[in-house]
């Protein structure tokens, strides 16, 4: 057990580490480019003059290390600074959005994990008949979709059209869960629709690159029925890299929730992204887009731990 | 050369026509970009195919315009990326030691964040224009390229003949572009479908968030923006350039299917 939980210890502070160099290429990357954040709110037409003051106000005339230090502890402490465009506190501005982001994911993933493992079973089941046929055109079509194509097609058909479900998901924090869930189906499906075709396909690739291993084979060779097979070998096999493909796909999922959110005029914290590149609220942006990275990067690493725990390989140490 | 399936010729058949309306933008489409012709959005009418849009263009003329830019960006940023991709890839994967390490932690950095979340950070910085468009799509997706191509090219660099070609002196730029090159050259195609529809993708998401190209250019991710608001009152104006998008992707998804299954059936993979 000791060499599985020295693993996930070194799985995390390598996440960690990881986190901690995007936040140096956050604050940096920036720094490189040309022109800086005074600069972009204020135009190229701007004065000299004006350009000293904001830089002054923004404390960009101060060196690069100190503010990046004093950047990053406020990240820690959970003081993000204050926004430009209106010299709001960042953090209160974020918390409820951020709640109301993971909402929508949650119940995302709710339906889209389970449809895409029994679809990725059903296509790996039957591979190379109709059925895979049928599956794989229906994911096909939807990976062609970018999101916010989807998201209009579903709003203009179940919305307008139909009148099923409301176009807009406002949602307020007064509602009961049940109206909440009516408000947010249309960015719901939209979500499901987008994640569901890659985690299908992987978990079907997963399911078959297991089945085509050379145990499965002696397995069935050995007279063992079909579903013994699948069960006492194919699945506590495949239980790892269908998890990783799950994490993956949340971890997917999580970035999707931005261009959704703005079709939908969902109060949550991708439209509270694009609203603030638009304004060029750089503290903003900085740090939404570390918030959305420690959300990505932290899914990866559960996805890691959880492959590392369910290897039946590391569980039984000779 | 073996037949060609059904469903890759209808891709290439569409993949052509998408470009071909790009190419000739100028001569058949029959309103210039900017002119408002008529009242607005329009329902379909012989004088407008598709109707108008938002302020009254005529939205054919746009959809072929935005075509044009659409695919312009979308080409160069494609290209862009597997000029520096494969490249660097290459490089990494011939030198070794310091210089691969350093790239390949690079690549895996700017990996671990979401292409949309750090492009929109680097776009807060920069003034948005076509150029700084396509450099920072094609700077962030050469980082897949890099993946692939140093992969394919790790594999290649142990081959005899490129000891053979080391051996009687041939510099690294021969290595590179004479001996691994050729050899790494049909998975990079089956890629380059791939990483062009992301391209196209990006770009329209982009344009929809209105961080992309900006008015009064449009592609068609601008024009799904524009038109939106239509949709709540019943005007389906904003869906066909929607669909166009759809369309060309699934296009060259089709096309990359067959180059992709034919490259692995080369290779006498298992899988199918």
């Amino acid at each position: 057990m000791n060499s599985v939980l020295k693993l996930v210890a070194q799985r995390i502070a390598l996440g960690l580490l990881l986190l901690l160099a995007v936040s140096i290429l956050i604050f940096f990357g920036i720094e490189a480019l040309p022109g800086d954040a005074a600069q972009a709110m204020l135009g190229q037409s701007a004065t000299p003059e004006a350009l000293a003051n904001l830089r002054h106000q923004m404390g960009l005339d101060q060196p690069e290390l100190p503010r990046y230090f004093h950047w990053l502890g406020g990240l820690l402490t959970g003081d993000l600074g204050k926004s430009l465009t209106n010299g709001e506190d960042i953090a209160a501005a974020i918390g409820n959005r951020l709640g109301n982001t993971l909402f929508l994911a949650f119940w995302a993933a709710i339906f889209a994990v389970p449809l895409a493992i029994l679809l990725g079973l059903l296509a790996a089941r039957h591979a190379g008949k109709w059925q895979d046929k049928l599956i794989s055109g229906v994911t096909l079509a939807t990976i062609s979709l970018p999101e916010f194509v989807a998201g209009y097609l579903v709003m203009y058909f179940l919305a307008v059209y139909w009148r099923v479900f409301p176009s807009m998901a406002m949602i307020f924090p007064g509602m009961s869960l049940w109206t909440k869930l009516n408000t947010i189906a249309l960015p719901v499906i939209v979500l499901v629709m987008v994640v569901l075709a890659h985690m299908m396909r992987m978990t079907r690739a997963a399911i078959l690159n297991v089945m085509q291993s050379a145990y499965i084979e002696t397995a069935e060779l050995k007279g063992l029925g079909p579903l013994a097979v699948v069960w006492r070998h194919a699945f506590p096999n495949a239980i790892a890299p269908v998890v990783n493909v799950v994490m993956l796909n949340l971890a997917y999922l999580v970035v999707g929730v931005v261009v959704v959110e703005v079709v939908f005029v969902y109060p949550g914290m991708g439209q509270f992204l694009v609203d603030h590149v638009a304004k060029r609220d750089l503290p903003v942006v900085q740090a939404c887009g570390m918030i959305f990275a420690a959300v990505y990067i932290g899914l990866n690493i559960l996805a890691d731990v959880i492959s590392i725990l369910a290897n039946p390989r590391l569980r039984h140490p000779k | 050369m073996r037949r060609i399936p059904i469903s890759a010729l209808i891709g290439l058949l569409v993949t052509g026509a998408f470009f071909a309306v790009a190419l000739t933008a100028q001569w058949i489409a029959p309103y210039s970009m900017e002119e408002a012709s008529g009242g607005v959005w329009e329902p379909i009418s012989a004088a407008h195919w598709l109707g108008t849009d938002n302020i009254g263009r005529d939205l054919l003329s746009r959809m072929i315009f935005g075509a044009q830019v659409t695919i312009f960006i979308a080409t160069a940023a494609t290209i862009l990326s597997f000029a520096t991709g494969s490249v660097l890839g290459f490089l990494a994967a011939t030198a070794g030691g310091w210089l691969d390490q350093v790239l390949s932690r690079l690549v895996d950095l700017i990996m671990a964040v979401p292409t949309l979340i750090l492009s929109l950070v680097i776009l807060t910085a920069v003034d948005v224009t076509n150029l700084t468009l396509i450099l920072v799509m094609g700077f962030l997706d050469a980082t897949r390229v890099f993946r692939l191509s140093r992969a394919v090219a790790v594999d290649i660099t142990v081959m005899d003949y490129v000891e053979a070609a080391r051996l009687r002196g041939e510099g690294r730029s021969w290595i590179i572009f004479r001996e691994i090159l050729p050899n790494a050259l049909s998975p990079l195609v089956a890629e380059l479908g791939l990483r062009f529809i992301f391209a196209v993708l990006f770009i329209s998401t982009l344009s929809f968030l209105g961080l992309g190209v900006q008015p009064p250019l449009a592609d068609w991710g601008g024009l799904v923006k524009e038109n939106s608001a239509g949709l709540v009152y019943g005007v389906p104006a904003a869906l066909a350039p929607a669909f166009a998008i759809a369309l060309l992707a699934i296009g060259v998804n089709l096309v990359a299917d067959w180059v992709l299954s034919r490259t692995t059936s080369l290779k006498g993979g298992r899988g199918g």
